[in-house]
């Protein structure tokens, strides 16, 4: 394994900072939310530093699982704490540190219990760092959980209760469960996860007997030989475990109402990067330990990811919530991650991942920016606004770009992951794809375009009065993701080569060298 | 010579005179009260088998039972004057705080 | 990389790099005037080196990888350099160039931010469409093509309060992205049939006869697609009518020398695959000489100047791509270079009179030219070269067209486009007539427009003129049939006595014409219903699905859900009785259940 020229333990620290943070905003930070902010910004910075210095030193000759650190937890049992990233997982980290860095100046004005609100955020950051950098399926699984949980608070104590028209046969259902409020969406969405992995448990399970080594490591699992029987139902596990965590249809309607009603930096945090922990379960932990149960089922993988793009666009069309359009977009953008990874093929794997980032930097955005219009509007009805251009010019351009990359446009980084999974899908099994995936950028093209016409162009509706741009802490998010986009758009190699030195490998395990 | 069985009916008459009593008394001294008498039918048990096995383990069984008990009545005691503080009541029946 | 690479490569980043700058130093560009003159700097440099790499003819290609992969880059970017570019890039630089010191005056009066915002969408327009022209592959011109698309968007929509021009803006990005869906699927399946997307690589081959991949027609009826929404060919070219929202100097780069032109230059540049396909040529040439048709007689019935110019580009990019049909794209080109000359003229003398007189309507103006006769000549001239009178420069190239068309065999298409040579030369009449000689009207005193603005105009007559002798001198090889002067010039003297005989001397009163022609005149002046079917069709399919899907998503996927749940909270609501809260009656349980155990532990041993 390659030791970095440093003999800090790297990931460890990138991983756990977050986590003291938390620790220190709670023990230390008591009513005083200045100092808080300031924690929040110094630990999430140093590990965004840290995960740059990471990214940037990364040996693309040597590939494989670098930056590697390994301590026996339960030796009986084969559980040890073992952290290595490679490109792809170098990639994530890479786009949590982002995104964190600008939610924590997104949610500078969270006034209600901010000391709680930030601690809950780096502790789930942490759980995040953790997925990606695990190399053990246990700890894995236990980051995961770290991830998903406080998400039930952040979005039940902090989120906003929307309006949803109980309607339909079923409407006594929709009164009874109050769907619509924040507490049903926080409720919602962790007996969703929950749900989800509780497959992932078994699937880890069945693994660790199958394999018979008494051990949890990726790396000694990935060695081991598995009947296709079990392949195959065990990946489905895991793609359904996983999957709804990535927004799979049908298993997708936790997102929009988990979305909607979360606040700004968990709307971000949970868009743009938990959804990603779902895509990357499935592509390292379901296609990377299971080639051949992979392979069998990406009929199923790619079908549903179709569904996924032409559905979720269609339904961001149908909505009058802003937050609602945004939701639904992740839901058709994640579809293009699994179809990318479900095409088989180089350029469609480096197609998702890539999208994996470029979705979570744009989705950030799109709900960091929608944030702030609901804060100086007080409004998240599409309807309702109009002409808010002239007062926030800053929003308006910066939603213009989000928008941008989000129908893929080129100099955008969503263009060059989408061009890749369509270069990726003709020449799949399943050449079909193509089409759904084409309209669906159309498709994305009518509704973002729609939006950020009615939002900002037109004259200025009446109903609001003294709007303003965004201010000071509020901008360092904005620009920061706002560059990203671009940047990663115009030179996507600082991405794809190094995760072209994961993807080639795994893809020779699954289709043959 | 009186038998084991002697002994064990005692036990058990005493068992079922606590069990009554928790079951049926109002008062939460009361309860506590047929608690002590379950658990010192146990006791008899323990000690009426040590002396029919000759296992002193049943005596010390005993031993420790009993100081347990003292401490546990001596918490639930603390309890009940805390409830009677608060609520001002010590009827069981009233102290429904966790129905469904 | 030498100085034929390295020079094209200063013309595509000048405006880019000015871009930049505006972009990123907010102040410059609310200082408006000065962040216009920064970008007419840059220009200006980025022109003066275009013109030396095309007087040099240049030729060179350099490229970089962009997108990696395991098995070399997947694609490339780079500059491609031969006499197609460099004559591109002089005209897309000469017209920016001219366009936007024109802006300086023409809009004047806008706040300076709004302006500043105005040089910096026009410098990222130049930079695209520069980089669209050098593009060495499909990619690369795919993402110029977009940018472009890009730059329209926001240009159209710099008035982005008025909604009509963000509605128009939002229909332009629509409708030509419509046709990039068709030109993305088909770079996509090039790609994955050849592996590459370069042109020199591809053009190799199909001149080896080595690009016998299947379905290589339905592949560059695709690529066809992505120009039939950005050149405006029939049935997309609804957007570029309505792009007249945006200001009056933004339509002339559009119409002249960026956007519409990228089409036509695509299908040019992709001649030599093109000719792979008759097929699809003939297509081309067919819709090409039918949208040249079906938008000369919407122009006869516009009564917005600049609509009807308008109209007019939708035409004569039906002439190019008809020429580009017939196998004689180089015709087609020149038409596009003449074109960009010309329409440019014309839509900045057009800006002048209506930054005179305030409004688009050409029956409220009248008798302009005596108040401003400078632009009334050089609009006449711009009337000319279209309407194609020798020796203007629109007759050399529109012969060469008609002269293509006809060498191909194309018959219907060819007699489409001499009908149109005469419908052409009548509706610039009658624009002309009704709006200089007219009746003058009453309202206001126009007056001629400041130098800055009419500088460009008198520049563009001069190189209309000039371009003209300059082939009528030099050019003429091609061997067009010895009739095909005469019936041109006969179609257009036509035109132009039917106009004058109607609005100049009243000779024949418009609305017995009209009367004469109801049903053509009906469908005209509704163009055709094109746009209303456009409407219904997004209203009552895309809407009204997403409406469903919406709908469905809502409340039966999630509704399945919804049961779930709240049957679960009723059975724990049937169940809550059963916690009474009574510790002794939890004790009663715990006593039964071991009565329980003991009975059983009795009775099945």
């Amino acid at each position: 394994m390659a030791v970095g020229p440093l003999t800090l333990p790297i990931l460890s620290v990138i991983t756990w900072l977050p986590f003291v943070g938390a620790l220190l905003i709670m023990f230390t930070a008591r009513h005083r939310p200045r100092a808080v902010r300031w924690i929040a910004v110094v630990t999430t910075g140093i590990s965004t530093l840290l995960s740059i210095y990471a990214y940037a030193t990364y040996n693309h000759e040597a590939a494989g699982f670098q930056f590697y650190e390994k301590v026996p937890l339960v030796p009986p049992l084969g559980i040890s704490y073992e952290l290595g990233v490679d490109g792809i997982s170098l990639l994530m980290v890479l786009l949590t540190s982002i995104i964190i860095s600008a939610g924590v100046f997104a949610s500078w004005t969270v006034a209600v219990r901010s000391q709680e609100f930030y601690a809950l955020l780096l502790a789930l950051v942490t759980g995040v760092y953790g997925v990606f950098a695990s190399l053990d399926l246990f700890v894995l699984f236990l980051f995961y959980e770290l991830a998903v949980l406080p998400m039930y608070l952040l979005i039940g104590i902090w989120g906003s209760t929307g309006d949803v028209r109980p309607r339909g046969i079923f409407a006594w259902a929709y009164r009874e469960t109050g769907v619509g409020t924040k507490e049903y969406a926080a409720m919602k969405l962790t007996l969703y996860l929950l749900f989800g992995s509780a497959f992932i448990l078994v699937g880890i399970f069945a693994l660790y007997v199958s394999a018979g080594a008494a051990s949890f490591s990726f790396l000694e699992l990935e060695a081991a030989v598995f009947p296709l029987g079990l392949q195959r139902w065990v990946f489905l596990a895991f793609y359904v475990g996983f999957g709804i965590l990535a927004g799979i249809w049908p298993l997708h309607t936790w997102s929009p109402d988990g979305h909607a009603s979360a606040p700004t930096a968990v709307s971000m945090l949970h868009a743009g990067v938990l959804m990603k922990l779902g895509a990357y379960g499935v592509v390292r932990v379901g296609m990377g330990l299971l080639p051949e149960g992979a392979a069998d089922l990406v009929w199923l993988v790619g079908g549903i990811a179709c569904i996924n793009i032409v559905y979720g666009a269609l339904s961001a069309m149908a909505q009058t919530d802003l937050k609602y359009v945004i939701a639904y977009s992740s839901v058709s953008h994640m579809g293009i991650v699994m179809l990318g990874a479900a095409t088989l093929t180089e350029a469609g794997l480096n197609g998702s991942v890539f999208q994996m980032f470029a979705h979570g930097v744009m989705t950030g955005l799109f709900f960091a920016l929608v944030g702030l219009v609901y804060e100086k509007a007080h409004s998240r009805e599409i309807g309702k606004m109009g002409g808010f251009g002239n007062a926030m010019p800053g929003i308006a351009t910066a939603f213009t770009i989000g928008s941008l990359s989000s129908l893929g446009l080129p100099a955008t980084a969503g263009f060059v992951a989408e061009l890749l999974t369509f270069l990726g899908t003709w020449r799949s099994g399943h050449r079909w794809w193509l089409f759904p995936a084409v309209a669906g950028t159309f498709l994305t093209a009518i509704y973002v375009l729609r939006v950020a016409k009615q939002i900002f162009w037109g004259p200025p509706s009446p109903q609001f009065q003294h709007l303003e741009d965004a201010r000071g802490p509020e901008w360092v998010a904005l620009v920061v993701l706002v560059l990203v986009l671009v940047l990663f758009g115009m030179a996507p190699g600082l991405a794809i080569a190094p995760v072209d030195t994961a993807t080639v490998p795994l893809l020779a395990r699954i289709v043959g060298p | 010579m009186i038998g084991l069985q002697a002994y064990l009916v005692l036990a058990a008459l005493v068992f079922a005179i606590g069990l009554f009593g928790v079951l049926t008394r109002r008062n939460a001294v009361g309860i506590l009260l047929g608690i002590e008498l379950m658990l010192n039918a146990v006791n008899i048990n323990l000690v009426a088998f040590a002396r029919f096995n000759g296992d002193l383990a049943g005596v010390v069984f005993t031993l420790f039972t009993i100081s347990i008990t003292v401490a546990e009545v001596a918490v639930g005691l603390a309890i009940v004057i805390a409830i009677f503080r608060v609520r001002r009541t010590v009827e069981a029946d009233r102290l429904n705080l966790l129905r469904g | 990389m030498t100085l034929p690479t390295r020079l094209p490569l200063l013309v595509l980043l000048l405006p880019f790099a000015a871009f930049v700058v505006l972009a990123v130093v907010a102040p410059l560009r609310r200082a408006g005037a000065r962040a216009g003159l920064l970008s007419i700097a840059a220009m200006s440099v980025a022109f003066m080196a275009a013109l030396v790499a095309w007087v040099e003819g240049f030729r060179g290609e350099a490229t970089w990888s962009w997108i990696p992969s395991d098995g070399g880059p997947i694609a490339t970017v780079g500059v491609l350099v031969d006499p197609l570019s460099n004559a591109m890039l002089v005209l897309v630089t000469l017209v920016s160039l001219l366009v936007q010191v024109y802006s300086l005056a023409y809009l004047g009066d806008e706040p300076p931010a709004s302006l500043g915002r105005y040089y910096t969408y026009q410098s990222l327009f130049a930079f695209s469409m520069l980089g669209l022209v050098l593009s060495p592959g499909f990619l690369q011109m795919f993402v110029f093509w977009e940018l472009v698309g890009l730059c329209s968007y926001l240009l159209i929509g710099y008035w982005y309060q008025r909604p009509a021009a963000a509605r128009a803006a939002v229909k332009a990005f629509w409708i030509t992205k419509l046709g990039d869906v068709g030109f993305v699927i088909g770079i996509v399946l090039l790609w994955s049939a050849t592996g590459t997307f370069d042109f020199g690589e591809l053009f190799a081959r199909a001149q080896e006869h080595a690009l016998a991949i299947d379905g290589l027609g339905t592949i560059m009826f695709l690529i066809y697609l992505g120009a039939v929404g950005k050149s405006a060919q029939f049935p997309l070219h609804v957007w570029l009518p309505d792009a007249m929202e945006g200001p009056t100097p933004v339509s002339a780069l559009i119409h002249a020398a960026t956007m519409v032109t990228a089409g036509v230059f695509m299908v040019t540049r992709a001649q030599p695959l093109f000719a792979l396909v008759p097929d699809v040529l003939i297509l081309i040439g067919w819709v090409g000489a039918f949208t040249a048709l079906l938008a000369a007689t919407m122009a006869c019935v516009e009564s917005d100047i600049k609509r009807v110019l308008a109209y007019s580009t939708v035409s004569q990019l039906g002439y190019m791509m008809a020429a580009a049909g017939a196998g004689a794209a180089d015709a087609g080109f020149l038409h596009l270079l003449t074109h960009g000359l010309f329409k440019a003229l014309l839509f900045l003398a057009a800006g002048a009179v209506i930054h005179a007189v305030g409004t688009n309507d050409i029956f409220r103006m009248g008798g302009l030219f005596r108040a401003m006769p400078q632009t009334g000549i050089v609009f006449i001239v711009g009337t000319l070269a279209l309407a194609g009178v020798p020796p203007l420069a629109g007759f050399f190239s529109k012969e060469a067209v008609l002269s293509g068309v006809w060498e191909a065999h194309l018959t219907v298409p060819f007699l489409m486009l001499a009908l149109t040579v005469l419908l052409t030369a009548f509706y610039m009449f009658r624009v002309v007539f009704i709006t200089f000689f007219g009746r003058a009207f009453e309202a206001g005193h126009p007056h001629e427009a400041p130098w800055l603005m009419r500088g460009p105009l008198w520049l563009l007559a001069a190189l209309t003129v000039a371009v003209g002798i300059r082939l009528a001198v030099g050019g003429g090889e091609h061997e067009a049939p010895g009739w095909l002067v005469p019936l041109s010039l006969a179609s257009a003297f036509v035109g132009f006595a039917l106009a004058w005989a109607m609005y100049q001397r009243g000779l024949v009163d418009p609305a017995t014409f009209s009367t004469a022609l109801a049903p053509f005149d009906f469908l005209a002046r509704r163009r055709y219903g094109i746009d209303a079917l456009y409407a219904g069709l997004y209203r009552a399919l895309v809407l009204g699905f997403a409406r469903l899907i919406g709908w469905i998503d809502r409340y039966l996927v999630d509704g399945v859900l919804n049961v779930l749940s709240a049957l679960t909270l009723r059975a724990g609501a049937g169940l809550r009785g059963i916690q009474s809260g009574r510790a002794q009656d939890y004790v009663y349980g715990v006593a039964f259940g071991v009565l329980l155990l003991f009975v059983w532990a009795q009775l099945w041993r």
